[in-house]
């Protein structure tokens, strides 16, 4: 096993390093989305503050036009 | 399907892509105008736009106190600072836009005459921000009379049981056209349009949650004159506060309101260049539906965009099929006249949200209302483990139209760079102080501006100033696109 390992190593050296730098950058990134999203989502919790039930019975208007 | 990539890659992406668009299609128009100069078809043309919003209006009372007021008193109060003095809730402002109380106790925003969509875009945005500082005095007068509570204002066109208020588009055209068929080859666009220009809705969950446009359902005729009952595809009404021999005015009843900016311009620019298409009698095809009521139901129930709808001929075709045949009439048109920066970009941005939603229309998250809205409702409730129909979500939804910014889903998303944006907020300023340059809004303006700083008194309209005492003078414009009417300017400078 550790032989074949070492073998791939040797002959793909470079697609290696491409692999392993990419998954760095994209778990960084997911990071960060979560993280913006969490802070985005309770933004939207604090501009539906008041009752939801309540607010959308009484949105009635007169039809226009 | 949300998490698959960080924002950053995705905006990578879609600038690459639309990069790509851009050239592709300034190349191609080049070239098409070395091949074929000024064919049969004369330079492009100034046209005059205009967009008027009917606002949904509700004042809460904060709890504790609990006095409640009417919508016609709510709507009173918002108006109370600018018509000071005057019996009826109707007012030109010194931007040219004219503000108003329209039916069913709706404040109405129409901007001033615009011969540029950008422009027009600034013109209705600053329309938002205007009610929304009128409604924050309001708040303030109504506290000190006694009512404690706060004013919600909604661009959008549903209320909760489903009565609908309007944004209607204007478009100044050539008298010449033969209405039938300008009607004829316009519904199968109206008909189609929404897959770029709806807002969205939720809708009961047994018919599938969600539904591209707000007005599709209240369609209810091909052509009519109505516009609170029988409402059609196509809207008969044509006051064009202008030369009647020349022009007519197209009166558009069918769309949505855009909170996304990306979205009123696609809608408006590409309207514009389909008319001038029929202007220049260029439509050769015919898209015909079998039944358009039905067909414009169909088009907003179906989020996959897959679905076809029936043309007369027996063809089907989906409604963005449809509406690629409509942009490559288009291209063909521009090879043959001669076009402009501001139609290149209604054109690329045209077949860039074609290309999108031909593949997948949820890649349109940054730019389409009723995309925009669906990924973040649906982000919403499956974060918090909520149902389509739980009220939180049907909340949401009116809270993503609520043009008071701290309270609004749409712009909680702008100002963290979700959504694509048209204006600066530095243009939007200026549109609220200032009439367009090019048309006679400009006058306008300036004329309102004398009158609010007390130095003549008048009655003023789309198409004419009327001076009083001493003066008893009437101004007439036939023409909106002329930005000066010589003779008045210098009797109010001389004042």
């Amino acid at each position: 096993m550790s032989t074949e390992k070492q073998q791939e190593q040797v002959n793909h050296p470079v697609d290696e390093t491409e692999e392993i730098e990419l998954n760095v950058e994209s778990s960084e990134m997911d990071e960060e989305f979560v993280e913006d999203l969490d802070s985005l989502l309770d933004e939207i919790d604090e501009i539906l503050e008041e009752d939801s039930q309540e607010f959308v019975e009484n949105y009635i208007q007169r039809g226009g036009q | 399907m949300l998490l698959r990539v960080g924002p950053e890659v995705r905006n990578k992406i879609k600038t690459f892509f639309r990069i790509n668009v851009f050239f592709e299609h300034g190349k191609r128009h080049s070239t098409s105008r070395v091949t074929y100069p000024q064919g049969k078809i004369k330079k492009m043309k100034r046209r005059i736009y205009g967009l008027e919003t009917e606002f949904g209006i509700i004042w809460t009372p904060d709890a504790p106190r609990r006095k409640t007021l009417t919508v016609q008193n709510v709507v009173m109060y918002l108006f109370r600072e600018i018509v000071a003095g005057r019996m009826y809730p109707d007012v030109f402002l010194e931007n040219g836009a004219r503000f108003y109380q329209d039916i069913g106790c709706h404040p109405e925003y129409a901007t001033p005459e615009c011969d540029d969509v950008t422009e027009l875009v600034a013109h209705d945005k600053a329309g938002e921000r205007i009610i929304t500082r009128l409604a924050s005095t309001a708040e303030r007068r109504m506290r000190n009379d006694g009512f404690y509570g706060k004013i919600s204002i909604f661009k959008n066109n549903l209320d909760t049981p489903g009565n609908t208020y309007g944004c209607h588009e204007n478009y100044l055209m050539e008298r010449h056209v033969d209405f039938r068929q300008l009607a004829s080859q316009l519904i199968p666009f109206f008909v189609t349009r929404q897959v770029f220009a709806g807002a969205g809705k939720i809708k009961p969950s047994h018919r599938g949650y969600y539904a591209i446009s707000q007005r599709a359902e209240h369609i209810r005729e091909e052509i009519s004159i109505g516009t609170t009952t029988a409402r059609g595809i196509i809207n008969t009404r044509d006051e064009p506060h202008a030369d009647r021999e020349k022009y007519r005015r197209l009166h558009v009843i069918v769309g949505d309101s855009n909170m996304s900016e990306f979205s009123t311009f696609l809608k408006v620019g590409t309207t514009g260049i389909v008319l001038r298409m029929i202007e220049d009698n260029f439509i050769e095809q015919r898209f015909a539906l079998r039944n358009p009521v039905k067909a414009i139901r169909d088009i907003s129930d179906d989020i996959t965009c897959t679905h076809p709808i029936e043309l007369q001929n027996g063809k089907r075709l989906t409604g963005v099929e449809l509406q690629w045949q409509y942009l490559e009439c288009a291209k063909r048109y521009l090879e043959q006249a001669e076009s402009d920066p501001p139609t290149n970009q209604v054109m690329a941005r045209w077949e860039y949200v074609l290309t999108c939603l031909e593949s997948d229309p949820m890649q349109l998250d940054r730019e389409l209302d009723w995309v925009i809205k669906w990924k973040w409702l649906q982000t919403y409730l499956t974060k918090r483990e909520l149902e389509w129909d739980a009220p939180q979500v049907k909340h949401l939804d009116l809270k993503y139209h609520n043009v008071r910014q701290a309270e609004s889903l749409y712009y909680t998303l702008e100002n963290r760079s979700e959504t694509e944006r048209i204006v600066t907020n530095e243009q939007i300023r200026r549109a609220e102080q200032s009439p367009p340059e090019r048309t006679r809004a400009k006058f306008r303006g300036k004329f309102i501006k004398k009158v609010n700083e007390g130095k003549v008194l008048c009655g003023v309209n789309w198409s004419y100033i009327q001076l009083y005492e001493p003066y008893q003078i009437l101004y007439l414009s036939t023409d909106p696109f002329k930005p000066e009417f010589d003779e008045a300017s210098r009797t109010i400078y001389s004042i």
